[in-house]
C-alpha cells in the first residue's frame, strides 16, 4: 500500500502557553515543540498498516523549515520512509489543507492518508476532512479501530452520545485518528541515527503546484479564559453541608 | 438573499436543544434567519425560534452518512445563499462542515462558544491550547462557517409561530461511506455533551460498583448526564465515551459536579466553561477548588449519599 500521513509540529501538550504582549500570538521562548499528539497516532497507524500490508510511508507537513528536526525524530526514526516539508505559512486551515492536498497529489498513487483528529494547538478538527474534499476522496473522522481488505476499508468511529459506528468504504480515503486507535511507539537510538540519512524534501508551494490562496480568516485577540468569580466553601458535617449545597444551588445559583 | 443559516439537528424527528439555542443566537445577531433540516422532522415548527424560512432536504440521514449530509447541505446553501452558516459542534457536523468550507472556498471557526458580527464579518470566540487560551476567529470569506459547542447560549421558548418550508433537491457527489453497524454504549442515560447538568466521578471511586452506586445514583436523582475523569475511564469504572477533558468530551452545562476529581489541566479543558462548578474532595488543596463555585471538603462516600438524600427530599 502507498500510505500518506499528515503531521503538524506544535508546542508539546505539557508546555505552559502564555499570550504575548500584543495579544495576537503566544510566547514561543522556552516552549518545546513536537509532533501534535493526535498526529502521533496517525504516524503509528501508518507504520502498523505498512507492517501488515507492506508498502511505503510518506509524511507531509506544512510548517517552518526548522520542523525537519522533529520530523526526523518523530516520524522518520519511527518508520516513515520519506518526509515532505512544505515550508509555507498559510493564514488559515483551508490554506494548509490546499498545500497538503497539492503535495499528496504531486506525489500521487496513495491508497490511504492518515491525519490526527485535530491538532493540540488550534484544535480545529478541519484539516483531514478538507484534504479529503479537495482530493475528492472518502473520509472517516475520529477513528478508533481500522481494517483494510483489498481496496475496501472498515473503520470504527466515535459519534455523539457515546455511540460508535462501523463505517465501510472504498479506498482511497482520509482517516483521521482518535485517542485509543493505537499505542504509539518510541524511537530507539539506532533508528534516530538511521533517520538522519532518510530523505526529507523541503519544498515551496510552487514545487508542488500548490496555492494556499489569500487567507480567508484570521486568528487574534488572544487572552486567558475569563476568571471565574471566587467560590465559596461549605462547612459542616456531610448531612449539613449536603443540605446547604442543595439550598444554594436551588435558591442562589438557580441551577436545580 | 443573505442572512444566517442554522443547521437544526434532530434525532429521529425530535429537534435537539442546539436547534433552538442556535436559532435564538442567530436572531440576536441580526439579519434574516434561515434553518436547514436534513431528513424527516417538523421543519415548520422552527419558525417558533425565529427562522423566517426553513430549507429541508429529503433523504435517509439517520445513518449519519456525513458525505450525504455534506451534499444535501451544499444544495441548501446554494438555495439560501446565506452570509453565515452555523451548526452545532456535534460529531456529525464536525465531520460535515470542513467539507463544505473547502467546497465553498471559505473559512470555518470550530467549536466556538461565542459569536458576534463586527464590521459585517463573523467573529467567533473559541478556546485553543486545551482551553488555556481563548481567541477570536474573524472570517472574511462568504459564507462563513462555524460550529458552536452545546450550552453556549440561552435556549428561547417557542413563540408557536410556524415558518414556510422549501424542499431542496440534492444529489450525492461525495464518495460515500456506508454505516454497517451502530454500537450503543452499555450505559445510556442523558447525553453528556448536551446535558444541562453533569455529575462526574474520578479515580477515588475505586471500583465500577461504587461508581455506579454513588455517581450514577446521584445522576439519576438529579436528572444529570454522567461524566468521568480519565483516571476513572482508564480504570474501567466508566465508559470511555464518558470521559470529560482534553482527550474526551467537552461539556459546558449549567451545573457540573466534580466528585473526587483533582482538577488536572487536561480535565479542566473539558469542563471549565460550565456555569456553576461544584467540587467535592477530601483534599482541601485539590486544584479543582480554585475553579469551583461551591466546594465541600469531605469524604465523597459520606457527602454524596447525603446529597442524594437531600435532593430526594428537596
Ligand atoms: C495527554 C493527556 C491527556 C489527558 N486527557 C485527560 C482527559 O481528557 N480527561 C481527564 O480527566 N484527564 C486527562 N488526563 C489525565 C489527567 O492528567 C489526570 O491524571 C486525571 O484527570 C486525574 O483523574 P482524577 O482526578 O480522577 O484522579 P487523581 O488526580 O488521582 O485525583 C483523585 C482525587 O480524588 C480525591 N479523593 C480521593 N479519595 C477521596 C474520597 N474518599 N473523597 C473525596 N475525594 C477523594 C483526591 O483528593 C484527589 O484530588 C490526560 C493526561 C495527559 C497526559
Amino acid at each position: 500500500m502507498k500510505i500518506g500521513v499528515c503531521a503538524k509540529i506544535t508546542p508539546d501538550a505539557d508546555a505552559r502557553i502564555k499570550v504575548a504582549a500584543d495579544g495576537q500570538s503566544i510566547v514561543l521562548d522556552g516552549v518545546k515543540f513536537g509532533i501534535s499528539d493526535y498526529d502521533e497516532y496517525a504516524i503509528e497507524e501508518a507504520i502498523r498498516t505498512k507492517e501488515k500490508h507492506g508498502g511505503e510511508i510518506v509524511s507531509f507537513t506544512v510548517g517552518d523549515a526548522s520542523a525537519d528536526k522533529q520530523l526526523r525524530s518523530g516520524a522518520l526514526a519511527l518508520g516513515v520512509d520519506r518526509s515532505v516539508l512544505v515550508t509555507e505559512n498559510p493564514g488559515d486551515p483551508l490554506g494548509i489543507a490546499k498545500l497538503l492536498a497539492a503535495a499528496i497529489q504531486k506525489e500521487g498513487g496513495f491508497d490511504v492518508v492518515f491525519t490526527g483528529k485535530s491538532t493540540i494547538d488550534q484544535q480545529n478538527f478541519q484539516i483531514g476532512t478538507m484534504v479529503a474534499e479537495l482530493l475528492g476522496w472518502a473520509h472517516v473522522t475520529q477513528v478508533t479501530a481500522l481494517e483494510f481488505e483489498g481496496n475496501q476499508f472498515k473503520a470504527t468511529r466515535n459519534m455523539d452520545a457515546g455511540i460508535r459506528q462501523v463505517v465501510a468504504g472504498t479506498l482511497p480515503a482520509v482517516i483521521s485518528c482518535e485517542d485509543g486507535l493505537n499505542t504509539v511507539r518510541y524511537a530507539k537510538l539506532p533508528d534516530i541515527m538511521k533517520a538522519k540519512k532518510k530523505p526529507l524534501d523541503s519544498v515551496g508551494a510552487g514545487a508542488i503546484g500548490g496555492d494556499a490562496g489569500a487567507a480567508r480568516s484570521s486568528v487574534g485577540n488572544l487572552a486567558p479564559p475569563p476568571a471565574r468569580p471566587a467560590g465559596r466553601m461549605i462547612e459542616g458535617d456531610a448531612a449539613t453541608a449536603a443540605k446547604e449545597l442543595v439550598r444554594l444551588l436551588r435558591d442562589e445559583a438557580k441551577v436545580l | 438573499m443573505s442572512g444566517i443559516l442554522v443547521v437544526a439537528e434532530h434525532s429521529g424527528g425530535t429537534f435537539k436543544a442546539t436547534a433552538s439555542e442556535l436559532l435564538g443566537k442567530a436572531s440576536q445577531l441580526g439579519g434574516t434567519v434561515y434553518a436547514a433540516v436534513l431528513g424527516d422532522a417538523p421543519a415548520a415548527s422552527l419558525g417558533g425560534f425565529g427562522a423566517s424560512k426553513v430549507f429541508q432536504a429529503a433523504g435517509d440521514f439517520g445513518t449519519h452518512d456525513s458525505g450525504a449530509a455534506a451534499d444535501a447541505l451544499a444544495a441548501i446553501i446554494r438555495a439560501a445563499d446565506p452570509d453565515i452558516v452555523i451548526a452545532p459542534a456535534s460529531y456529525e457536523m464536525r465531520d460535515v462542515l470542513p467539507r463544505l468550507t473547502a467546497r465553498f472556498d471559505s473559512a470555518m471557526a470550530s467549536e466556538c462558544n461565542g459569536l458576534r458580527i463586527d464590521g459585517g464579518k463573523l467573529v467567533a470566540r473559541r478556546p485553543i491550547y486545551a482551553g488555556s487560551i481563548e481567541s477570536d476567529v474573524t472570517i472574511s470569506a462568504r459564507p462563513a462557517f462555524a460550529t458552536v459547542r452545546p450550552n453556549s447560549f440561552d435556549k428561547p421558548a417557542s413563540t408557536g409561530a410556524s415558518a414556510p418550508v422549501e424542499s431542496v433537491a440534492w444529489s450525492a457527489t461525495t464518495p460515500t461511506t456506508k454505516v454497517v453497524e451502530t454500537l450503543k454504549p452499555e450505559t445510556r442515560g442523558i447525553d453528556l455533551a448536551t446535558a444541562s447538568k453533569v455529575v462526574a466521578g474520578g479515580r477515588s471511586l475505586k471500583s465500577k460498583e461504587s461508581f455506579d452506586s454513588v455517581i450514577r445514583t446521584l445522576g439519576e436523582v438529579m436528572g444529570a448526564g454522567v461524566g468521568a475523569s480519565r483516571a476513572a475511564t482508564d480504570a474501567g469504572y466508566a465508559d470511555h465515551s464518558e470521559q470529560v477533558g482534553q482527550t474526551g468530551q467537552t461539556v459546558a452545562p449549567n451545573l457540573y459536579l466534580a466528585i473526587g476529581i483533582s482538577g488536572a489541566i487536561q480535565h479542566l479543558a473539558g469542563m471549565r466553561t460550565s456555569k456553576v462548578i461544584v467540587a467535592i474532595n477530601k483534599d482541601p488543596e485539590a486544584p479543582i477548588f480554585q475553579h469551583a463555585s461551591y466546594g465541600i471538603v469531605g469524604d465523597l462516600f459520606e457527602v454524596v449519599p447525603a446529597l442524594t438524600e437531600a435532593l430526594k427530599n428537596a
